[in-house]
């Protein structure tokens, strides 16, 4: 606590004369780490992450094989450290022969791709439209509010399972869907700290300046509200990869031979009792990535909330 | 109290109402006319089109359509199943005491572990075990549950054979169902052995299903526990001398629980969409594994009588937790 308080003072943009919004940033920034980093879950999720974006991204280069070629002389071979097992497949291959090493690597994409895609929909509309129920209120909020929670009434897959049915089955529609059940969160978020923040002396005098509607809309009060906003973004992105894993399994997300982490534990299901590795690593590989995301989103959640932060 | 309670339920007329328009649209909005669904690769004549078109309303403008749905579901007709021929709110009773019997099983035991593992990870803050309890919350938290039912599948049916893979009892045993619930029915069967295979079944879908409910709860019970034990009363408690597990049971616990049992409520959502998936894994005959066969038949008009029924189910059930919520907290009077 005292180590902030040092970095503070000598840093401290509004005791120090005019405001240098680098340094105040830089302080930002270097306040933020120092909470983010006392979570030690925090950094080894961060670092977890890391290795599964480098992964992604060089995939032709860490994969031994493609991610759809099949070698007829290799099925179901079990990893190089079992019996039978050889150095060429190290995590094995499936029922088809593939290497399945290679299709977790290649899956990283899709799965980071989800997550990207989802949270960008969801929190992009979700933002939009909590921002419009917050700051106009009135009748309008009440029909937004009203229709969030017509979605939130529903089980979440159960909603976006049926419009996969009614979209057609595919990655593309299955991530429409989760951004779907996923933005009334956002809604309701942007909301209540809209609401919490429209009536505050900083905005009172920026609407007397004159500043207009959509300046004090995104300009004025947006960034004011962004805290809570990421913290919920990254429980989204979480939650979208599994939903879409989840919708891959049910036959629903993306469709064979894309080597989605669930698409391919819904293809091994029938092996499940014969051939253990073609079960075990996708959701190995989906419960690594959820799982440091999530010890990301509470690092997050201790370094920018600010009523958890001094306890 | 009973203008709180009728206030409440005014507020769900609109959701439910807009529940309504979606479960309505849905059929509306599948690609493709769902008279010619109905009738498959077949065909029909003209003549039998427009009579159908007569019988399921579709002929008319499309707020009447609406009126004679919503009249319909007032006087309890939500459809026909199109692959079973049975009305869908009667194959819904069928299957939701199989699926309630689980949630409840999951729900117990998501309580009755969560809550003790909660408070200990507060009363021993900062430990190891504090830190093992909530790491261990945490991957339950991130764990795709159809992949934790198939490896709990490939150690305790596969490796060690002591559990069945799929059903809620074996196939040697024959009674009618009485409630529904197959572990009361077992009971009153006589069975031998009975209610040891009803058991032996439910255990691996309650521990896949209470999984993700139990990390939260721990998790909720281990912060509102901290929150707690902070205060003044706990500390005036501490120093009066009283015993240790007295201040946290009594004066800390039953305070803490007030947020936990809110969450518990919440879970309600939670696990019927996990039902969706653990049903499915289990081969459980329950309202989850009925809608996703139904959607992957394309039986639609039990998707869309389904979804309004679960719908139903989870408002209602959000509103007595709100009640209950009231009752238990006296802070909040009414």
């Amino acid at each position: 606590m005292a180590q902030v308080e040092a970095r503070g003072t000598d840093t401290d943009p509004l005791v120090a004369g005019p405001v240098d919004p680098w340094a105040m940033r830089k302080a930002m920034l270097s306040e933020f780490w120092f909470y983010f980093s006392q979570n030690k879950g925090a950094v080894i999720g961060l670092c977890v992450f890391a290795v599964i974006v480098v992964v992604a991204i060089f995939a032709p280069v860490f994969a031994p094989h493609g991610p759809t070629v099949q070698n007829r002389e290799a099925l179901l071979l079990p990893p190089f450290w079992q019996s039978g097992g050889s150095g060429a497949f190290p995590l094995g291959t499936d029922a088809v022969g593939r290497d399945i090493l290679s299709r977790l690597i290649y899956g990283a994409r899709f799965s980071l791709f989800i997550g990207i895609f989802v949270v960008t929909l969801s929190v992009s509309s979700g933002v939009l439209i909590g921002l419009t129920a917050g700051y106009f209120r009135g009748w309008i909020d009440t029909a937004i509010m009203r229709v969030m929670d017509v979605i939130l009434a529903f089980p979440s897959l159960l909603l976006a399972l049926v419009l996969v049915a009614i979209l057609g089955p595919g990655l593309i529609n299955a991530m429409i869907a989760i951004a779907l059940i996923l933005q009334p969160h956002f809604v309701r978020l942007t909301r209540a700290s809209v609401l919490s923040e429209r009536e505050r002396e900083y905005v009172v005098s920026s609407r007397v300046a004159g500043a207009g509607v959509l300046r004090l809309m995104f300009i004025t009060i947006l960034p004011n509200c962004l805290a809570p906003l990421i913290v919920q973004a990254t429980l989204a992105f979480s939650s979208a990869i599994l939903d879409a894993a989840a919708l891959g399994f049910l036959g629903m997300g993306a469709q064979p031979p894309t080597p989605e982490w669930g698409t391919m534990l819904a293809e091994a299901r029938e092996f499940i009792l014969r051939a253990w590795w073609v079960v075990t690593f996708p959701g190995l590989a989906i419960l690594i990535t959820v799982l440091a995301i999530n010890l990301m989103g509470d690092g997050l959640r201790d370094a920018l909330d600010p009523k958890l932060k001094r306890s | 109290m009973l203008k709180f309670l009728l206030s409440r339920f005014a507020l769900l007329i609109p959701t439910f109402i807009g529940v309504a328009i979606v479960a309505f649209s849905f059929i509306r909005m599948i690609p493709g006319d769902p008279i010619l669904l109905l009738a498959g690769e077949r065909g029909m004549t003209e003549e039998r089109y427009q009579q159908l078109q007569a019988v399921y309303g579709f002929d008319q403008p499309i707020y009447i359509q609406f009126f004679n749905y919503v009249g319909d579901i007032l006087t309890g007709d939500f459809g026909t199943s199109v692959v079973t021929k049975r009305p869908v709110l009667e194959e819904f009773f069928t299957l939701f005491p199989a699926t309630i019997e689980l949630s409840v099983c999951a729900i117990i035991v998501a309580t009755a572990i969560g809550i003790p593992a909660g408070v200990l990870a507060a009363v021993k803050r900062g430990t190891w075990l504090d830190q093992s309890i909530m790491g261990t919350a945490l991957v339950g938290y991130s764990m795709p549950i159809f992949w934790w039912g198939l490896l709990l599948i490939i150690l305790f049916s596969g490796i060690l054979q002591w559990t069945p893979v799929s059903g809620r009892i074996s196939l040697i045993y024959f009674f009618p169902p009485v409630t529904g619930f197959m572990l009361i029915d077992s009971l009153l069967s006589g069975q031998a052995g009975a209610f040891k295979s009803a058991v032996s079944h439910l255990v691996l879908p309650t521990i896949v299903l209470a999984t993700i409910p139990l990390a939260v709860i721990a998790r909720q019970t281990r912060s509102a526990m901290l929150e707690v034990l902070g205060e003044d009363y706990v500390r005036t408690a501490r120093s009066k001398g009283l015993a240790p597990n007295r201040v946290i049971g009594l004066h800390a616990l039953r305070n803490a629980l007030i947020p936990v049992i809110t969450t518990i409520g919440l879970q309600v959502g939670v696990l019927l969409a996990g039902a969706i998936l653990t049903e499915t894994i289990f081969s459980w005959p329950g309202i989850g594994k009925w809608m996703v066969d139904s959607v992957s038949k394309r039986d639609y008009a039990v998707v869309q009588g389904g979804l309004l029924l679960i719908a139903a189910v989870i408002m209602i059930v959000n509103l007595i937790v709100d009640v209950l919520y009231g009752l238990i907290n006296p802070r909040i009077r009414y």
